[in-house]
């Protein structure tokens, strides 16, 4: 590698501040106390206290899992803080009463609220730590009448649809981190679309990690009655911190009969420095159950993070439904990814589509890991999977583990998988025509990532690729 | 699980007698082991797919009985109608001297039977067994703290072996009920050439477990081509691992046919220690009824601008269940690694199951690894076609079936055994009513 690559590779995170906002958090440590506390901050309801207490429990006969292909010390979580909301909060009237502070954080991010509302029309439901501060577009969408707010607003004014769809997809058994999730979560978003409604906007979260040492446990629930179709979009960046920050959030998706869900993420949390020392642990439980005729496709773009373990999965229940995942995964520094998919075949001519593109460069280590599942009742499932890795300098790692359990014979599958060093005949060939090697690497990726790109919303498309470039920038030796 | 404290008993008894200068502390530091880590679970990665239980729920006592009611005749329908080959012949995992022909080898090649081993080449057995296939697997361990008997083959420096050698394992009905754990141990010597065949069949021996362990050493610039066909009974158990390391511009090809047992798993291993080394496994099984049939292979690329190639096929009707899992590790010093791995899965029946996990792991940058998994029917639009030429649904699917299987014996080298495994495969999927 050469010393102007060192350069490049070593870029500083761009993203790297913390807001001085007061944060009104709870003692750090895990007990049912602060469970309690927890719902009682929130005025919950009881069956929502019951669910989290019957989770904790659930949570403290469980242990760690340590399958996945990524290292990190012990995690202390009774040294976590499990509730911080920036202290101003009271129901706000419109944006002008949203503390300033907070909305130059947006600013600083590009996400000004006040820009998006007017020129992209897009309804952003800006999450801010664990309280959500700002939400734009209601009026637009409350015509249609879609429901999109904080989770903890839909537990008050929606508790029907909450508790009917709540862990109806993940439930709080599933696994360690969506467990703890379940039991200490915090907000979130909800959506609703009602029957045969086309959503008007594209919904957008943007989450952001404040408070130091603050655990982020999200939980987003997305329902779409029959026939109803919606995008979302989830996106964030996290301030710079140098102890480990742990994030363990939980996304249900369902799509009823006919409906159609698009949901689109670009990660770029804060990923430790060089040596990786800091960095989120971004420990994510995300899945889909799609009835008859449904779709639900999964896109991310993952940059950010130190430890990524997450994959967003599909239940093929209903007959004819479609399972789809396009996922890029950059990993630099000392950055650690275990990601992929589920898609689990059970109703008949079921389909599913995987695009997983990996990218590995510094002494970063990346994994694909994917399940294809199709039991013995799918008849005429189909699936394709395409996972490619490419590998920039010599120290990092690309590793693939699918796993292919097929019970019906009239399944179809293919798999494919190709690991391969960036092109060095293609970095020339752009060098020669006058580009630096940066821009070349960027392009080359750019290009190795197009299929992926092509799924996400234009806004996003954008982002991304140019969160790539800042990942990869000069990595190439 | 419990089961597994029954083989210290066993184990005590059969080496009180016979055993006692076979290697002994190797034997026990194997039993220990075994005892240690017991056998596999399905929450063993490796065994994921593949519940040992009716193998660990049991216990298979070592042979007793001695002398065998096999004939030539016998023998003669599992030797590929090869009279040339050099053939040891073991029944019951122990040599049959009457059975076996083998005619003079090349002056300075050593082919022995363990027994021979221990008396004519101690050090060689001390030096080299057990260091490619250590106890750190349950089903290994087990093999090395109970062999009885087997081969060892020491092929040196330069001296190539033209006539292939079969070493063909057959039991009988004293089988029954009991376990075989027979070992194979090859060295090929820098530039040595040889070809191997490993045949498993057996003749009425009812519910026995066959655990077999070969472990080949190919030298630098060495060539070794190791045929294994697995035909053992259909109440049977198999399990077998070849653990292979290869020195610079060696070739190993592992081709591994299986039809047999009702439990069965092979393992195949391959280290590429040195420069330009090139492996290939490739591998056939056809299973039907409730069999169930797993492979497992790794290739560990240690030494860098290796090849390796693998191509394995399954066939798979009634409620028969497959398993496939190819990993391939590519360490950080093996830079211009050459990677290609190919499984493909043909269902036949509704009752059948695949489940197959093709798996890279890359810590070098400049290599080049690609795998494909297809699990799928017999194509429709060539069905189409067949009918469209006026050709029954019955004998398409014979045909189509039989062209699929026979595409990777193509990868055989050895003409006589490519020609027998087609004629096994062509009798099984074309029955002669419609032949």
């Amino acid at each position: 590698m050469s010393s102007q690559i060192e350069s490049l590779v070593n870029k500083e995170y761009q993203y790297g501040f913390v807001t001085d906002i007061e944060s009104d958090a709870i003692p750090r440590g895990l007990t049912e106390e602060t469970v309690r506390l927890i719902s009682a901050r929130k005025n919950e309801p009881q069956w929502l206290l019951d669910w989290r207490l019957k989770a904790f429990k659930r949570w403290l006969s469980m242990t760690e899992p340590r399958w996945p292909n990524v290292k990190y010390g012990e995690i202390d979580y009774q040294a976590q803080t499990y509730y911080s909301a920036p202290k101003s909060v009271k129901p706000l009237q419109s944006l002008d009463e949203v503390d300033p502070e907070l909305l130059k954080t947006y600013e600083k991010l590009g996400i000004s609220l006040n820009e998006q509302k007017r020129l992209s029309g897009v309804a952003v439901d800006a999450i801010f730590d664990s309280v959500s501060v700002g939400t734009t577009m209601k009026e637009e969408l409350k015509k249609h009448g879609v429901i999109f707010c904080s989770f903890g607003e839909a537990v008050i004014e929606h508790p029907e649809l909450v508790q009917r769809y709540l862990g109806s997809v993940v439930p709080y058994s599933d696994n360690f981190f969506a467990a703890l999730n379940s039991a200490v979560f915090s907000d979130g978003s909800f959506v609703y679309i009602p029957k045969g409604v086309r959503c008007p906007l594209e919904l957008s979260t943007y989450f952001r990690i404040n408070a130091a040492d603050t655990g982020q446990f999200e939980r987003t629930l997305i329902v779409a009655d029959e026939g109803a179709y919606v995008s979302y979009l989830e996106g964030c960046t996290a301030p710079k911190r140098s102890t480990n920050q742990l994030h363990a959030a939980v996304v249900e998706i369902v799509a009823l009969d006919d409906a159609q869900v698009k949901y689109s993420t670009v990660q770029n949390w804060y990923a430790g420095d060089k040596d990786g020392v800091g960095g989120i642990y971004n420990f994510v439980t995300k899945r889909g159950k799609a009835f008859t005729n449904s779709k639900i496709s999964w896109t991310q773009v993952e940059t950010g993070s130190a430890i990524t373990w997450k994959y967003p999965s599909v239940i093929l229940q209903g007959d004819n439904s479609t399972g789809e995942f396009y996922s890029v995964a950059v990993v630099n520094n000392k950055q650690q990814a275990d990601t992929g998919t589920k898609m689990i075949h059970i109703g008949k001519n079921t389909k599913s589509t995987i695009i997983s593109k990996g990218i590995s460069a510094g002494h970063g280590q990346n994994s694909y890991r994917g399940q294809v599942k199709v039991l013995p009742k799918a008849t005429g499932a189909r699936n394709y999977t395409q996972c490619d890795s490419m590998l920039i300098g010599n120290q990092c790692g690309a590793h693939t583990f699918p796993y292919i359990e097929i019970a019906n014979n009239s399944a179809t599958l293919e798999h494919e998988a190709s690991t391969s060093k960036i092109g060095e005949d293609q970095i020339f060939y752009c060098k020669q025509r006058g580009l630096n090697a940066e821009h070349a690497i960027s392009l080359i990726v750019a290009g190795f990532c197009k299929e992926v790109f092509k799924e996400l919303p234009m806004e996003f498309a954008l982002e991304a690729q140019q969160l790539l470039g800042i990942s990869l920038e000069g990595s190439v030796g | 699980m419990t089961a597994h404290s029954n083989y210290r008993e066993l184990f005590e008894a059969a080496t009180h007698g016979v055993a006692k200068d076979w290697l002994p502390s190797l034997k026990i530091a194997a039993i220990e082991q075994f005892e240690a880590i017991g056998f596999p679970t399905t929450r063993d990665e490796d065994w994921h797919f593949t519940s040992v239980t009716p193998i660990a729920e049991r216990i298979f006592r070592p042979v007793r009985s001695s002398g065998t009611s096999l004939t030539s005749d016998d023998v003669a329908r599992f030797t590929y109608g090869q009279e040339a080959w050099h053939l040891l012949v073991f029944v019951n995992g122990r040599y049959e001297p009457s059975l076996s022909s083998f005619a003079e080898l090349d002056a300075e090649a050593q082919v022995m039977t363990f027994s021979e081993a221990l008396k004519e080449a101690p050090e060689l057995l001390a030096e080299r067994l057990g260091t490619l296939a250590p106890s750190t697997q349950a089903f290994t361990a087990l093999n090395t703290a109970f062999m009885a008997d087997g081969v060892v083959i020491r092929v040196p420096k330069d001296v190539v072996i033209e006539t292939p050698i079969h070493i063909l394992h057959l039991t009988d009905a004293h089988a029954n009920g009991a376990s075989l754990h027979p070992r194979t141990l090859m060295i090929a010597e820098r530039g040595a050439r040889m070809v191997l065949v490993e045949t498993f069949a057996t003749v009425g021996g009812g519910a026995y477990f066959t655990n077999h362990v070969a472990e080949v050493v190919v030298g630098a610039q060495a060539r070794v081509d190791h045929y294994k066909v697995q035909r053992e009974g259909g109440e049977a158990f198999h399990v077998g691992t070849t653990q292979a390391t290869q020195e610079r511009d060696s070739i190993y090809h592992a081709f591994s046919f299986a039809t047999g047992a009702q439990l069965s798993r092979t393992n195949v291993y391959s280290r590429l220690l040195g420069e330009n080394a090139e492996v290939r496994l490739n591998g056939l099984y056809a299973l039907e009824e409730a069999q169930h049939g797993d492979h497992q292979t790794y290739v560990e690329h240690i030494a860098p601008a290796c090849s390796s190639r693998e191509v394995y096929k399954g066939i798979l009707d009634g409620t028969s269940h497959g398993v496939f899992n190819g990993k391939v590790f590519v360490h950080p010093e093996a830079q211009q690694t050459d990677g290609k791995q190919t499984n493909k899965a043909l269902l036949l029946s509704e009752g059948a199951r695949v489940d197959t996990k093709p798996q890279l792991e890359i810590f070098a940058d400049d290599v080049k690894c690609t795998h494909g998994a297809t699990v799928g029917r017999l194509d429709e639009m060539a069905q189409f076609y067949m009918k469209s030429r006026g050709i029954g649904a019955d004998r398409t699917r014979a045909l189509l079936t039989y062209a699929f299987a026979a595409e990777v014996l193509e990868l055989i080298e050895l003409e006589p055994l490519k020609a027998a495994l087609e004629g096994l495969l062509f009798e099984r999927f074309i029955p002669p009513e419609t032949a």
